[in-house]
Protein backbone atom coordinates (compact mmCIF):
# COMPACT_ATOMS: atom_id res chain seq x y z
CA UNK A 1 0.00 0.00 0.00
CA UNK A 2 2.96 2.49 0.61
CA UNK A 3 5.65 3.14 -1.81
CA UNK A 4 8.43 3.57 0.70
CA UNK A 5 10.60 0.00 1.08
CA UNK A 6 10.73 -0.90 4.94
CA UNK A 7 15.09 -2.21 5.14
CA UNK A 8 14.67 -5.49 6.85
CA UNK A 9 17.62 -4.16 8.92
CA UNK A 10 20.15 -1.13 9.81
CA UNK A 11 23.18 -2.35 8.58
CA UNK A 12 24.47 -1.86 4.81
CA UNK A 13 28.19 -2.74 3.45
CA UNK A 14 29.56 0.29 5.22
CA UNK A 15 28.56 -0.74 8.38
CA UNK A 16 29.06 -4.13 8.39
CA UNK A 17 33.04 -3.13 7.19
CA UNK A 18 33.03 -0.35 10.09
CA UNK A 19 31.26 -2.57 12.62
CA UNK A 20 34.07 -5.51 11.62
CA UNK A 21 37.07 -2.73 11.66
CA UNK A 22 35.64 -1.52 15.31
CA UNK A 23 35.99 -4.89 16.77
CA UNK A 24 39.16 -5.58 15.09
CA UNK A 25 40.53 -2.22 16.80
CA UNK A 26 39.11 -3.36 19.76
CA UNK A 27 40.69 -6.39 20.36
CA UNK A 28 43.84 -5.14 19.35
CA UNK A 29 43.43 -1.84 21.78
CA UNK A 30 41.88 -4.33 24.85
CA UNK A 31 45.56 -6.28 24.76
CA UNK A 32 47.38 -3.67 24.37
CA UNK A 33 45.72 -1.05 26.63
CA UNK A 34 45.30 -4.39 29.39
CA UNK A 35 49.06 -6.97 28.71
CA UNK A 36 51.05 -5.18 26.69
CA UNK A 37 51.33 -1.48 27.60
CA UNK A 38 53.74 -0.97 30.84
CA UNK A 39 52.15 0.68 34.07
CA UNK A 40 52.54 3.92 35.09
CA UNK A 41 55.70 5.05 37.16
CA UNK A 42 53.12 6.99 39.81
CA UNK A 43 49.80 5.74 38.87
CA UNK A 44 50.49 2.06 38.46
CA UNK A 45 47.50 0.23 36.96
CA UNK A 46 45.24 2.92 37.06
CA UNK A 47 46.83 4.65 34.29
CA UNK A 48 44.66 1.79 31.78
CA UNK A 49 41.45 3.69 32.40
CA UNK A 50 42.84 6.83 30.82
CA UNK A 51 42.73 4.52 27.55
CA UNK A 52 39.44 4.15 27.81
CA UNK A 53 38.61 7.45 29.91
CA UNK A 54 40.09 10.07 27.00
CA UNK A 55 39.04 8.88 23.51
CA UNK A 56 35.47 8.71 25.28
CA UNK A 57 35.59 12.13 26.74
CA UNK A 58 36.79 13.66 23.54
CA UNK A 59 34.05 12.12 21.92
CA UNK A 60 31.37 12.96 24.43
CA UNK A 61 32.79 16.78 24.93
CA UNK A 62 34.17 17.17 21.23
CA UNK A 63 32.45 15.07 18.73
CA UNK A 64 29.27 14.71 19.86
CA UNK A 65 28.37 18.37 20.54
CA UNK A 66 29.82 19.29 17.60
CA UNK A 67 26.96 17.23 15.56
CA UNK A 68 24.97 18.43 17.73
CA UNK A 69 26.03 22.15 17.21
CA UNK A 70 25.81 21.78 12.89
CA UNK A 71 22.72 19.94 13.35
CA UNK A 72 21.07 22.18 14.98
CA UNK A 73 21.85 25.05 12.90
CA UNK A 74 21.26 22.95 9.55
CA UNK A 75 17.94 22.06 10.63
CA UNK A 76 16.75 25.75 11.65
CA UNK A 77 18.42 26.89 8.09
CA UNK A 78 17.54 24.28 6.03
CA UNK A 79 14.76 22.43 8.05
CA UNK A 80 16.11 19.22 6.73
CA UNK A 81 14.81 15.93 8.51
CA UNK A 82 18.56 14.57 8.13
CA UNK A 83 20.61 17.18 10.34
CA UNK A 84 17.19 17.12 13.04
CA UNK A 85 17.95 13.41 13.48
CA UNK A 86 21.80 13.99 13.36
CA UNK A 87 21.55 16.10 15.83
CA UNK A 88 19.04 14.01 17.94
CA UNK A 89 20.88 10.72 17.34
CA UNK A 90 24.41 12.54 18.34
CA UNK A 91 23.16 14.14 22.07
CA UNK A 92 21.92 10.09 22.77
CA UNK A 93 25.61 9.41 22.20
CA UNK A 94 26.45 12.22 23.95
CA UNK A 95 25.17 11.72 27.04
CA UNK A 96 26.50 7.78 26.59
CA UNK A 97 29.44 8.72 26.44
CA UNK A 98 29.49 11.22 28.95
CA UNK A 99 28.18 8.73 31.34
CA UNK A 100 30.68 6.53 30.56
CA UNK A 101 33.43 9.43 30.74
CA UNK A 102 32.11 9.98 34.27
CA UNK A 103 32.38 6.48 35.46
CA UNK A 104 35.99 5.76 33.81
CA UNK A 105 36.91 9.18 35.39
CA UNK A 106 35.73 8.36 39.04
CA UNK A 107 37.01 4.99 39.07
CA UNK A 108 40.63 6.18 37.90
CA UNK A 109 39.98 8.65 40.99
CA UNK A 110 39.73 6.43 43.16
CA UNK A 111 43.04 4.88 43.02
CA UNK A 112 44.48 8.04 41.85
CA UNK A 113 43.20 10.76 44.20
CA UNK A 114 41.73 8.69 47.09
CA UNK A 115 38.42 9.66 45.90
CA UNK A 116 35.79 8.92 43.80
CA UNK A 117 34.88 12.49 43.22
CA UNK A 118 36.77 15.80 43.02
CA UNK A 119 35.91 18.97 41.88
CA UNK A 120 37.85 18.69 39.52
CA UNK A 121 37.05 21.40 36.46
CA UNK A 122 36.72 18.68 33.81
CA UNK A 123 34.93 16.09 35.81
CA UNK A 124 32.46 18.68 37.23
CA UNK A 125 31.72 20.39 33.97
CA UNK A 126 31.20 16.87 32.63
CA UNK A 127 28.84 16.34 35.02
CA UNK A 128 26.74 19.40 34.42
CA UNK A 129 27.00 18.84 30.24
CA UNK A 130 25.41 15.37 31.44
CA UNK A 131 22.35 16.88 32.32
CA UNK A 132 22.29 19.38 29.81
CA UNK A 133 22.11 16.58 27.03
CA UNK A 134 19.67 14.70 29.27
CA UNK A 135 17.25 17.69 28.82
CA UNK A 136 17.29 18.48 25.69
CA UNK A 137 16.78 14.41 24.67
CA UNK A 138 13.28 14.87 26.86
CA UNK A 139 12.70 17.85 25.06
CA UNK A 140 13.03 15.75 22.20
CA UNK A 141 10.56 13.52 23.65
CA UNK A 142 7.88 15.69 23.86
CA UNK A 143 4.47 14.51 22.79
CA UNK A 144 4.37 17.53 20.85
CA UNK A 145 3.80 18.40 16.16
CA UNK A 146 6.89 17.24 15.32
CA UNK A 147 8.23 19.95 13.35
CA UNK A 148 7.74 21.75 16.50
CA UNK A 149 9.65 19.81 18.33
CA UNK A 150 12.41 19.43 16.16
CA UNK A 151 13.06 23.50 15.72
CA UNK A 152 12.33 23.77 19.71
CA UNK A 153 15.26 21.26 19.95
CA UNK A 154 17.16 22.65 17.42
CA UNK A 155 17.21 25.84 19.16
CA UNK A 156 18.09 23.90 22.89
CA UNK A 157 20.58 21.99 21.29
CA UNK A 158 22.42 25.01 20.04
CA UNK A 159 22.30 26.83 23.40
CA UNK A 160 22.92 23.49 25.14
CA UNK A 161 26.38 23.09 22.85
CA UNK A 162 27.60 26.50 23.67
CA UNK A 163 26.42 25.97 27.26
CA UNK A 164 28.54 23.28 27.59
CA UNK A 165 31.74 25.94 26.79
CA UNK A 166 30.74 28.13 29.47
CA UNK A 167 30.10 25.55 32.23
CA UNK A 168 33.77 24.47 31.39
CA UNK A 169 35.22 27.37 31.20
CA UNK A 170 33.86 29.15 34.12
CA UNK A 171 34.42 25.88 36.67
CA UNK A 172 38.08 26.06 35.22
CA UNK A 173 38.28 30.03 36.46
CA UNK A 174 36.53 28.69 39.42
CA UNK A 175 39.08 26.00 40.15
CA UNK A 176 41.55 28.09 39.26
CA UNK A 177 40.96 30.62 41.96
CA UNK A 178 40.64 28.43 44.45
CA UNK A 179 43.35 25.57 44.14
CA UNK A 180 45.99 24.91 42.32
CA UNK A 181 45.99 22.38 39.30
CA UNK A 182 45.38 19.05 39.70
CA UNK A 183 47.35 16.19 38.10
CA UNK A 184 46.75 16.24 34.71
CA UNK A 185 46.91 13.54 32.35
CA UNK A 186 48.50 15.96 29.88
CA UNK A 187 52.08 15.79 32.38
CA UNK A 188 52.16 12.30 33.31
CA UNK A 189 55.39 10.52 31.72
CA UNK A 190 54.16 8.63 29.12
CA UNK A 191 56.27 5.72 26.76
CA UNK A 192 56.30 5.59 23.07
CA UNK A 193 54.05 2.25 23.76
CA UNK A 194 51.60 4.30 25.97
CA UNK A 195 51.06 6.96 23.15
CA UNK A 196 50.42 3.71 20.85
CA UNK A 197 48.04 2.78 22.82
CA UNK A 198 46.54 5.74 23.60
CA UNK A 199 45.91 6.37 19.81
CA UNK A 200 44.62 2.75 19.00
CA UNK A 201 41.95 3.90 22.06
CA UNK A 202 41.36 6.60 19.83
CA UNK A 203 40.70 5.04 16.61
CA UNK A 204 38.61 2.56 17.87
CA UNK A 205 36.35 4.29 20.18
CA UNK A 206 35.50 6.60 17.21
CA UNK A 207 34.71 3.76 15.21
CA UNK A 208 32.70 2.44 17.64
CA UNK A 209 30.82 6.05 17.70
CA UNK A 210 30.46 6.38 14.04
CA UNK A 211 29.13 2.95 13.82
CA UNK A 212 26.63 3.52 16.54
CA UNK A 213 26.14 7.10 15.45
CA UNK A 214 25.11 5.34 11.41
CA UNK A 215 22.79 2.55 12.99
CA UNK A 216 20.92 4.76 15.34
CA UNK A 217 20.66 7.15 12.81
CA UNK A 218 19.25 4.81 10.15
CA UNK A 219 16.69 3.74 13.29
CA UNK A 220 15.66 7.18 14.15
CA UNK A 221 15.53 7.84 9.76
CA UNK A 222 12.98 4.87 9.87
CA UNK A 223 10.98 5.79 12.91
CA UNK A 224 10.46 8.99 11.06
CA UNK A 225 9.32 7.63 8.08
CA UNK A 226 6.94 4.98 9.72
CA UNK A 227 5.27 8.48 11.58
CA UNK A 228 5.03 9.82 7.98
CA UNK A 229 3.57 6.96 5.87
CA UNK A 230 2.47 5.20 8.90
CA UNK A 231 -1.26 7.15 9.21
CA UNK A 232 -1.20 7.15 5.68
CA UNK A 233 -0.66 3.18 5.87
CA UNK A 234 -3.38 2.80 8.29
CA UNK A 235 -6.00 4.55 6.41
CA UNK A 236 -5.30 2.61 3.02
CA UNK A 237 -5.15 -0.37 5.01
CA UNK A 238 -8.71 -0.20 6.80
CA UNK A 239 -9.96 1.13 3.69
CA UNK A 240 -9.11 -1.92 1.88
CA UNK A 241 -10.84 -4.02 4.81
CA UNK A 242 -13.71 -1.85 3.64
CA UNK A 243 -13.46 -2.71 0.01
CA UNK A 244 -13.51 -6.82 0.97
CA UNK A 245 -15.65 -5.89 3.79
CA UNK A 246 -18.08 -4.50 2.43
CA UNK A 247 -18.34 -6.59 -1.16
CA UNK A 248 -19.21 -9.57 0.98
CA UNK A 249 -21.88 -7.60 2.85
CA UNK A 250 -23.66 -5.30 0.06
CA UNK A 251 -26.80 -6.74 0.21
CA UNK A 252 -27.17 -6.73 4.42
CA UNK A 253 -26.39 -3.65 4.08
CA UNK A 254 -28.94 -2.71 1.26
CA UNK A 255 -31.67 -4.42 3.28
CA UNK A 256 -30.76 -2.79 6.15
CA UNK A 257 -30.24 -5.43 8.87
CA UNK A 258 -26.38 -3.97 9.38
CA UNK A 259 -25.42 -1.11 11.21
CA UNK B 1 11.26 46.25 19.75
CA UNK B 2 11.86 47.47 22.85
CA UNK B 3 8.41 49.26 22.77
CA UNK B 4 6.42 45.69 22.15
CA UNK B 5 8.80 44.76 24.93
CA UNK B 6 7.84 47.33 27.36
CA UNK B 7 3.97 46.48 26.38
CA UNK B 8 4.88 43.11 27.17
CA UNK B 9 6.22 43.87 30.45
CA UNK B 10 3.91 46.21 31.19
CA UNK B 11 0.98 43.61 30.68
CA UNK B 12 3.31 41.06 32.93
CA UNK B 13 3.17 42.84 35.92
CA UNK B 14 -0.45 44.05 35.44
CA UNK B 15 -1.37 40.28 35.80
CA UNK B 16 1.10 40.02 38.53
CA UNK B 17 -0.15 43.14 40.70
CA UNK B 18 -3.48 41.74 40.13
CA UNK B 19 -3.23 38.10 40.39
CA UNK B 20 -0.80 38.26 43.65
CA UNK B 21 0.45 34.74 42.73
CA UNK B 22 4.16 35.05 43.01
CA UNK B 23 4.24 37.83 46.11
CA UNK B 24 1.92 35.77 47.63
CA UNK B 25 3.65 32.24 46.66
CA UNK B 26 7.37 33.11 45.45
CA UNK B 27 8.24 35.25 48.60
CA UNK B 28 7.08 32.90 51.17
CA UNK B 29 8.60 30.07 49.36
CA UNK B 30 12.44 31.98 49.14
CA UNK B 31 11.95 32.59 52.75
CA UNK B 32 10.81 29.19 54.14
CA UNK B 33 13.57 27.71 52.02
CA UNK B 34 16.42 30.16 53.73
CA UNK B 35 15.14 28.70 57.11
CA UNK B 36 15.63 24.93 55.92
CA UNK B 37 19.26 25.65 55.25
CA UNK B 38 19.55 26.78 58.67
CA UNK B 39 18.16 23.85 59.79
CA UNK B 40 19.75 21.64 57.36
CA UNK B 41 23.54 22.99 58.10
CA UNK B 42 22.98 24.25 61.89
CA UNK B 43 23.55 27.45 63.19
CA UNK B 44 26.09 26.91 66.11
CA UNK B 45 28.81 25.28 63.18
CA UNK B 46 31.92 27.42 62.90
CA UNK B 47 34.49 27.26 60.08
CA UNK B 48 37.83 28.90 59.60
CA UNK B 49 38.32 32.18 57.81
CA UNK B 50 41.68 31.00 56.19
CA UNK B 51 43.19 33.88 58.78
CA UNK B 52 44.82 32.04 61.63
CA UNK B 53 42.99 31.89 65.34
CA UNK B 54 39.62 33.38 63.55
CA UNK B 55 36.15 31.42 62.70
CA UNK B 56 33.27 32.62 61.21
CA UNK B 57 29.54 30.78 61.50
CA UNK B 58 29.09 28.41 58.80
CA UNK B 59 25.77 29.95 58.01
CA UNK B 60 27.28 33.58 57.51
CA UNK B 61 30.14 32.18 55.40
CA UNK B 62 28.45 30.24 52.89
CA UNK B 63 25.58 32.80 52.89
CA UNK B 64 26.06 33.54 49.38
CA UNK B 65 25.26 30.42 48.27
CA UNK B 66 22.16 29.70 50.37
CA UNK B 67 20.81 33.26 48.76
CA UNK B 68 21.55 32.45 45.35
CA UNK B 69 19.73 29.02 45.56
CA UNK B 70 17.17 30.31 47.46
CA UNK B 71 16.70 32.91 44.46
CA UNK B 72 17.37 30.22 41.65
CA UNK B 73 14.45 27.76 42.98
CA UNK B 74 12.31 30.71 43.50
CA UNK B 75 12.94 32.22 40.34
CA UNK B 76 12.16 28.73 39.10
CA UNK B 77 8.80 29.10 40.14
CA UNK B 78 8.50 32.79 38.12
CA UNK B 79 9.86 31.43 35.03
CA UNK B 80 6.69 28.98 34.89
CA UNK B 81 4.38 31.55 35.92
CA UNK B 82 5.01 33.71 32.95
CA UNK B 83 4.59 31.11 30.65
CA UNK B 84 1.27 29.73 32.62
CA UNK B 85 -0.42 32.57 32.35
CA UNK B 86 -0.35 32.65 28.30
CA UNK B 87 -1.33 28.97 28.67
CA UNK B 88 -5.04 29.08 28.79
CA UNK B 89 -7.61 29.99 26.14
CA UNK B 90 -4.73 29.73 23.75
CA UNK B 91 -3.50 33.15 25.15
CA UNK B 92 0.11 32.85 23.31
CA UNK B 93 -1.56 32.53 19.75
CA UNK B 94 -3.20 35.96 20.50
CA UNK B 95 -0.20 36.71 21.69
CA UNK B 96 1.51 35.94 18.22
CA UNK B 97 -1.80 37.43 16.46
CA UNK B 98 -0.57 40.96 17.97
CA UNK B 99 2.16 40.97 15.59
CA UNK B 100 4.79 42.21 18.18
CA UNK B 101 8.08 41.63 17.62
CA UNK B 102 9.16 38.09 19.24
CA UNK B 103 12.22 39.83 20.14
CA UNK B 104 9.97 42.17 21.68
CA UNK B 105 8.02 39.69 23.35
CA UNK B 106 11.01 37.64 25.10
CA UNK B 107 12.78 41.15 26.48
CA UNK B 108 9.18 41.83 28.03
CA UNK B 109 9.00 38.83 29.53
CA UNK B 110 12.99 38.82 30.88
CA UNK B 111 11.97 42.15 32.23
CA UNK B 112 9.06 41.14 34.06
CA UNK B 113 10.86 38.17 35.57
CA UNK B 114 14.19 40.18 36.24
CA UNK B 115 11.67 43.17 38.48
CA UNK B 116 9.61 40.46 40.09
CA UNK B 117 13.46 38.40 41.02
CA UNK B 118 14.72 41.91 42.13
CA UNK B 119 11.62 42.34 44.61
CA UNK B 120 12.37 38.84 45.87
CA UNK B 121 15.97 39.37 45.89
CA UNK B 122 15.61 42.58 48.35
CA UNK B 123 13.32 40.48 50.56
CA UNK B 124 15.78 37.65 50.56
CA UNK B 125 18.54 39.21 50.33
CA UNK B 126 16.97 41.56 53.86
CA UNK B 127 16.46 37.75 55.56
CA UNK B 128 19.61 36.24 54.60
CA UNK B 129 21.12 39.17 56.64
CA UNK B 130 19.38 38.68 59.35
CA UNK B 131 19.24 34.87 59.51
CA UNK B 132 22.76 34.52 58.31
CA UNK B 133 24.48 37.69 59.43
CA UNK B 134 27.09 37.99 57.19
CA UNK B 135 29.82 41.27 56.74
CA UNK B 136 29.56 43.34 53.82
CA UNK B 137 32.79 44.85 52.38
CA UNK B 138 31.88 45.97 49.28
CA UNK B 139 28.42 47.48 48.39
CA UNK B 140 28.79 48.59 44.98
CA UNK B 141 30.46 45.01 43.98
CA UNK B 142 27.23 43.20 45.45
CA UNK B 143 24.78 45.81 43.56
CA UNK B 144 26.49 44.64 40.39
CA UNK B 145 26.40 41.39 41.11
CA UNK B 146 22.71 41.08 41.73
CA UNK B 147 21.91 43.53 39.03
CA UNK B 148 23.94 41.10 36.62
CA UNK B 149 22.74 37.89 37.84
CA UNK B 150 19.24 38.76 37.75
CA UNK B 151 19.36 39.76 34.35
CA UNK B 152 21.29 36.51 33.15
CA UNK B 153 19.19 34.57 35.35
CA UNK B 154 15.63 35.90 33.90
CA UNK B 155 16.88 36.27 30.02
CA UNK B 156 17.96 32.35 30.32
CA UNK B 157 14.88 31.34 32.05
CA UNK B 158 12.30 32.98 30.15
CA UNK B 159 13.92 31.32 27.04
CA UNK B 160 13.94 27.79 28.40
CA UNK B 161 10.87 28.73 30.02
CA UNK B 162 9.42 29.55 26.56
CA UNK B 163 11.24 26.15 24.87
CA UNK B 164 8.65 23.94 27.20
CA UNK B 165 5.77 26.05 27.34
CA UNK B 166 2.37 24.55 25.75
CA UNK B 167 3.15 21.39 27.11
CA UNK B 168 1.44 19.20 30.47
CA UNK B 169 5.42 18.49 31.48
CA UNK B 170 5.90 22.35 31.67
CA UNK B 171 6.36 22.51 35.03
CA UNK B 172 9.12 19.09 35.48
CA UNK B 173 11.15 20.35 32.49
CA UNK B 174 11.69 23.47 32.81
CA UNK B 175 14.16 23.12 36.17
CA UNK B 176 15.75 19.82 34.37
CA UNK B 177 16.67 22.96 31.19
CA UNK B 178 17.11 25.65 33.08
CA UNK B 179 19.26 24.26 36.19
CA UNK B 180 22.10 22.79 34.40
CA UNK B 181 22.42 25.60 32.03
CA UNK B 182 22.16 28.33 34.98
CA UNK B 183 25.30 26.72 36.74
CA UNK B 184 28.02 29.02 35.66
CA UNK B 185 25.48 31.97 36.75
CA UNK B 186 24.95 30.31 40.35
CA UNK B 187 28.77 29.90 40.81
CA UNK B 188 30.00 33.44 39.28
CA UNK B 189 27.05 35.06 41.57
CA UNK B 190 28.36 32.86 44.78
CA UNK B 191 31.41 33.75 44.26
CA UNK B 192 31.43 37.66 43.20
CA UNK B 193 29.14 37.54 46.18
CA UNK B 194 31.46 35.77 48.54
CA UNK B 195 33.93 38.45 47.32
CA UNK B 196 32.03 41.14 47.90
CA UNK B 197 30.88 39.96 51.63
CA UNK B 198 34.27 39.22 52.69
CA UNK B 199 36.98 40.48 50.41
CA UNK B 200 38.76 41.02 48.70
CA UNK B 201 37.19 42.58 45.86
CA UNK B 202 39.13 41.94 42.94
CA UNK B 203 38.08 38.37 41.92
CA UNK B 204 34.46 39.34 42.22
CA UNK B 205 34.55 42.08 40.15
CA UNK B 206 35.75 39.16 37.44
CA UNK B 207 32.74 37.50 37.85
CA UNK B 208 30.43 40.08 37.82
CA UNK B 209 31.43 40.64 34.15
CA UNK B 210 31.39 37.03 33.02
CA UNK B 211 28.19 37.39 34.80
CA UNK B 212 26.82 40.32 32.33
CA UNK B 213 28.54 38.44 29.31
CA UNK B 214 26.19 35.52 30.28
CA UNK B 215 22.94 37.99 30.43
CA UNK B 216 24.69 39.92 27.09
CA UNK B 217 24.88 36.01 25.21
CA UNK B 218 21.30 34.90 26.27
CA UNK B 219 19.66 38.48 25.37
CA UNK B 220 21.22 37.88 21.86
CA UNK B 221 20.32 34.00 21.63
CA UNK B 222 16.76 35.05 22.58
CA UNK B 223 16.27 37.99 20.08
CA UNK B 224 17.60 35.64 17.59
CA UNK B 225 15.70 32.08 18.44
CA UNK B 226 12.36 33.32 20.21
CA UNK B 227 10.32 33.57 17.00
CA UNK B 228 11.12 30.26 16.25
CA UNK B 229 10.52 28.92 19.84
CA UNK B 230 7.05 30.63 20.08
CA UNK B 231 6.17 29.68 16.37
CA UNK B 232 2.90 27.75 16.49
CA UNK B 233 3.27 26.26 20.30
Amino acid sequence: MTTTEIPASTSSKLTRRLGFAALVSIVVFLAMALVISPPDVSQRDAVRLFYLHVPTATIAFYFAPAIIAVGSVMYLWKKSTFWDLAAGTAAELAVIFSAFTLVTGMLWGKPTWGLYWTWEPRLTATAVSFVLFVGYLAVRKLDLDPVIRSQRAAVLGLIAAANTLLVRYSVQIWKGIHQGTTISPMNMQISGLMWGTALIGFVSFTLVFAWLMIHRFRVAWLEHQLAEVGLDLAISERRAERDVAGAASTDVRLTGEGA
Amino acid sequence: MLSDALLVARKDLLIEMRSKVLTTQLLPFGMIVLILFGFGLSPDRTVPTGVANESRPLLAQVAPGLFWLAVFFSALLAFSRAFAIEASDGNLDALRLTGLDPAGIFLGKAAAIALELFVLEIVLGAGSFLLYAPELNDPILLAVTVVSTTLAVALAGTLYAALASGMRVRDTLVPLLALPALSPVLLGASVATEAALFGPSSDGWMWAGLLGAFALLYTGAGILAFGRVLEES
